[in-house]
Order: C-alpha cells, then sequence, then structure tokens
C-alpha cells in the first residue's frame, strides 16, 4: 500500500465511494434516508463501527486462525454495533426510535465487513482505522446527499425544519410521495452514479461485451 | 475488490512476543483460544454497556410514554415537567372483560400491559383478530385525570393494532362521559413516512377531537373512511390520503379497542357512573 494516510481519508469519498463504484452497503442507504437528521446518525453509527472494527480486527489479524476469520471479524463488528445501538437508545432516544432495527442492522453492511477482510485483515491498526474511517465517510456522504434529496422534495423540510411549506399545511408545495418510499433512494443513488462518474470517467467499467462490426458481404 | 484469500501469515514474529502469539494461528488450540478470549471480551463489553446504559433507556421510555399520555390529554408543553404533570394521572389497572379495577392484584404504576400481551398466564389468543395483535393482555393499564374539583375529567385508554408494515401503539383519550373523544396519539409505529406516518400529523390527528363512540342506541359507529359513512359526521374521520392500508388498520384497531373485546365493559361502567 503506497497510499498516504490522507489519502486513504479522502480516496473513499469520492474516487473510491463504497456505495457509488463498489456498489456495497445499498440497502442500508434506502431505508435510513428519508430524513436528513436519520441520515446523519446513521452515518456516523457506521463511521464508528467502520474505524473502530477496522482497527481492533487488525490489532488481532496476526492472531486470527483463518478457519475462523469471518467469525471472529462478526463478533468485533456485532459487539461494536450493539454499543452503538445502546448508546443510541440512551443519549437519543427519539432517534433510535426512528432507526430502530437499522442499526442492528449495520452488522450485515457489506461496507464494514469488505473493509476488515480487504484492508484491516493485511494493514496495520492506524492505517486500517484511517481507511475505515474513510470508506465510513464515504458511504455518510451519499447518505446525506440522499437524504437531502428526499427530505427536501418528499417532505419539503430538511432537518425537520420546513422549507417548502407543503399543501397539507396550507402550503403550495405538493410533496413528491414517492420520494418517502425506499425505492426512490435507487434513483437517486443512481443518479449519483451517473453523475460521478461523468466527472470522474475512470470509473466507469469497461464493457464485458462488445458488439462486433462485420462488414457487409 | 474484496479479496477472500486467507490473511498471510508469513510476518515474522518479534523477539519478546511470547512463544504463544508466535505460534501458527492454525493450530487447533490457538483456534479455540482465539474464539474464546474474542467471544469473552466481546461479551464483556456488550453486557457492561447494556447494564450501565438501562436506568438511562429505562428513564427514557418511561418519559416517552408519560409525554404521549401528557399529550394526547392536551396538557403538555414544551418545557414542562414531565414527572410532575404526570402525577395529576391516575394510573389503573382494568380487567378488560369486567371493566373492573384491578389494582389490588397489580401495581399500576409498574404493570407492563405490552409485555402481559405474550404472557399466556394473563393474556388470551384471539379468533377474531381484527386489529393484527394475536393475543390480547386480560389487563391494561389506563389513566384518569381528575379536575382541580377531583371530578373525572378525561380518560386515557391504551390501544394498538397493525397498520401497513407495524404495529402502531398509541392512546385514546376520551372526555368523562366515555363517548366523546379527545384526542387519538400514536407513540410508537413504523409506517411509511409521508404517509402512513402522517397519523402523527397535527392537522389529521385534530379531526378526532369532538367525534363520538357510539350513536343514541349504543352502537359503536365511529369510523376511518374515504366517504362519510351513513351515520354521519360525528362519527366519521376522514382516512389518510395515500395510507389506504393504515388508515384502515387504524380504524379496526379503534374499533377492536373500544369494541366488545376492548373497553366497552369498562365505558358502560363509566358511564353508569360505577368508577
Amino acid at each position: 500500500m503506497s497510499q498516504t494516510k490522507k489519502e486513504m481519508l479522502v480516496d473513499p469519498l469520492v474516487d473510491n465511494n463504497p456505495i457509488t463504484l463498489q456498489v456495497l452497503g445499498i440497502c442500508s442507504a434506502l431505508a435510513v434516508t428519508s430524513s436528513l437528521q436519520v441520515s446523519i446518525v446513521m452515518a456516523m453509527a457506521v463511521i464508528f463501527v467502520t474505524s473502530f472494527s477496522s482497527f481492533f480486527i487488525s490489532c488481532l489479524r496476526n492472531q486470527i486462525p483463518s478457519s475462523i476469520r469471518i467469525i471472529v471479524q462478526m463478533v468485533i463488528i456485532a459487539s461494536l454495533v450493539i454499543l452503538v445501538d445502546q448508546i443510541l437508545k440512551a443519549y437519543a432516544f427519539q432517534i433510535s426510535k426512528t432507526l430502530s432495527v437499522f442499526v442492528g442492522l449495520i452488522i450485515t453492511n457489506c461496507i464494514v465487513m469488505g473493509r476488515a477482510e480487504a484492508f484491516a485483515m493485511k494493514n496495520p491498526p492506524v492505517a486500517s482505522f484511517i481507511d475505515g474511517m474513510g470508506n465510513g465517510m464515504g458511504y455518510g456522504l451519499i447518505l446525506l446527499l440522499v437524504g437531502f434529496f428526499r427530505e427536501l422534495f418528499g417532505a419539503g423540510s430538511l432537518f425537520g425544519v420546513t422549507i417548502l411549506q407543503t399543501v397539507n399545511n396550507g402550503g403550495w408545495y405538493v410533496p413528491n410521495g414517492m420520494l418517502l418510499l425506499p425505492p426512490s433512494a435507487f434513483f437517486i443513488i443512481g443518479l449519483i452514479i451517473w453523475a460521478f462518474r461523468t466527472w470522474k470517467p475512470s470509473q466507469v467499467e469497461e464493457r464485458e461485451y462488445k458488439i462486433q462490426q462485420v462488414e457487409a458481404h | 475488490m474484496s479479496d477472500t484469500q486467507s490473511p498471510d501469515n508469513n510476518e515474522a514474529p518479534k523477539g519478546a512476543i511470547a512463544k504463544f502469539l508466535a505460534a501458527s494461528p492454525d493450530s487447533v488450540g490457538k483456534t479455540i483460544f482465539i474464539a474464546v478470549a474474542v467471544c469473552l471480551v466481546a461479551s464483556m463489553v456488550v453486557s457492561s454497556a447494556a447494564v450501565s446504559l438501562r436506568p438511562v433507556q429505562e428513564a427514557n421510555k418511561l418519559k416517552d410514554k408519560q409525554v404521549n399520555v401528557l399529550q394526547v390529554a392536551g396538557v403538555y408543553e414544551p418545557g414542562v415537567n414531565v414527572t410532575e404533570a404526570f402525577a395529576a394521572f391516575e394510573p389503573h389497572v382494568v380487567e378488560l372483560s369486567t371493566g373492573e379495577f384491578v389494582d389490588d392484584q397489580f401495581d399500576p404504576a409498574t404493570f407492563d400491559d405490552i409485555a402481559a400481551a405474550s404472557d399466556p398466564e394473563l393474556s388470551v389468543a384471539l379468533d377474531d383478530d381484527p386489529a393484527g395483535i394475536g393475543r390480547k393482555a386480560k389487563y391494561r393499564v389506563i389513566y384518569l385525570l381528575r379536575d382541580d374539583a377531583g371530578d373525572l375529567d378525561k380518560v386515557i385508554l391504551p390501544l394498538h393494532g397493525y397498520g401497513l408494515w407495524s404495529t402502531l401503539y398509541g392512546f385514546i383519550a376520551l372526555e368523562n362521559n366515555g363517548n366523546d373523544i379527545f384526542g387519538l396519539q400514536f407513540y410508537q409505529h413504523g409506517e411509511t413516512p409521508g404517509l402512513g406516518a402522517e397519523v402523527d400529523n397535527p392537522r389529521w390527528k385534530a379531526l378526532w377531537s369532538g367525534k363520538k363512540l357510539r350513536d343514541d342506541a349504543g352502537d359503536l359507529q365511529i369510523t376511518v373512511a374515504k366517504s362519510q359513512p351513513a351515520a354521519g359526521p360525528d362519527f366519521y374521520v376522514d382516512a389518510l390520503a395515500g395510507a389506504t392500508l393504515t388508515s384502515v388498520g387504524v380504524d379496526n384497531l379503534v374499533k377492536f379497542w373500544m369494541g366488545d373485546a376492548g373497553f366497552a365493559p369498562f365505558l358502560a361502567k363509566l358511564q353508569a357512573g360505577e368508577i
């Protein structure tokens, strides 16, 4: 790994974003982005879990038997997730009610597992910590972008503060109800991927098949 | 991207590291040791967090419920001391089938009627289950609010039932005649934000105020529907636009809990002046 620490932190934001380039962790990105406040808490929870799970797994990387390495990783990740869940229930009760099961589902977030297996098992703790944090931030960035569009156009508000007065409350804005449903996040993530790949054409994957041009006889 | 190969273990161990650490991680002994050690440490971290944070979590839950009782009774203002304001409410445990208070059997302050619904001793399985709750507790905690003169002002009854995605838990506040609705509020649900979750919209909740449960003949007429039923506007709450299944769920659960399987015996007693 010839990357500097700064590159490790910044790279996953756009150049190697876990959601838009690797297309990991989509499931929770669909579920928790209907409002911005929830997105932020979820993003912070994931950043905490990816960075610390990578750190601890990296500390143990030379001691973890390869036959049970996935289980050991899962135990560490799951413990951290439960810790986050307990803290949210104690100090951010309303938000933990909204997030409900999705905090627990960070355990199954492919990004956490992916970084543990692909990076932390082969790199020293500090580098792993930074890599985990970078990837968590890359995930969080997309969450915030999606949450921004979904809350603004779906509910006419940001952070629960009304921006566009909706018709239901006597205003003029007819909210786009579809944006509040999970599938809309698919469209928004798709558009973000399109924007990123237009901006950075190197992210465009090569075609697996090319239609052959055959000269007519 | 992800590499599924086993990690490379060929880094030479440093001299100071104990012999055990230098041993191949793949030996049986070490595999078992690591498995046990990781599990022990993880379980200690998790259990100590759970135990040390429990009091705060319980307090949050209790406060949340109390705030909702205050809100549904219309006495909540932001910044009010919840515990103090809540002290004005008189909790009682009601046996649903008879409508009698059974405060001598259960402590109303600590009785958990939601947990009781899954206790075979304290609940019954429902054959006719429009609210989609499976089992019903035989006893429920209700709250009475008295005015300054000590006369009954409002009755707060709990209700819950299945909507589209989730069970909605809430309270209904009735006037002292046991028939006029003062308010309805859900404190926990997982309905679609912006559609079903509009059950939390103050404008929709305001529709409940002043409606009546039963007509003069004593038939339960309250309805959540798209168009007004024959019984008239006093018994009709407009359904939520775009949330048909949540509205149907609310309709069912209100009918269920206000009906004979729910609080009807208690309300009959209340109207007869026996409470």
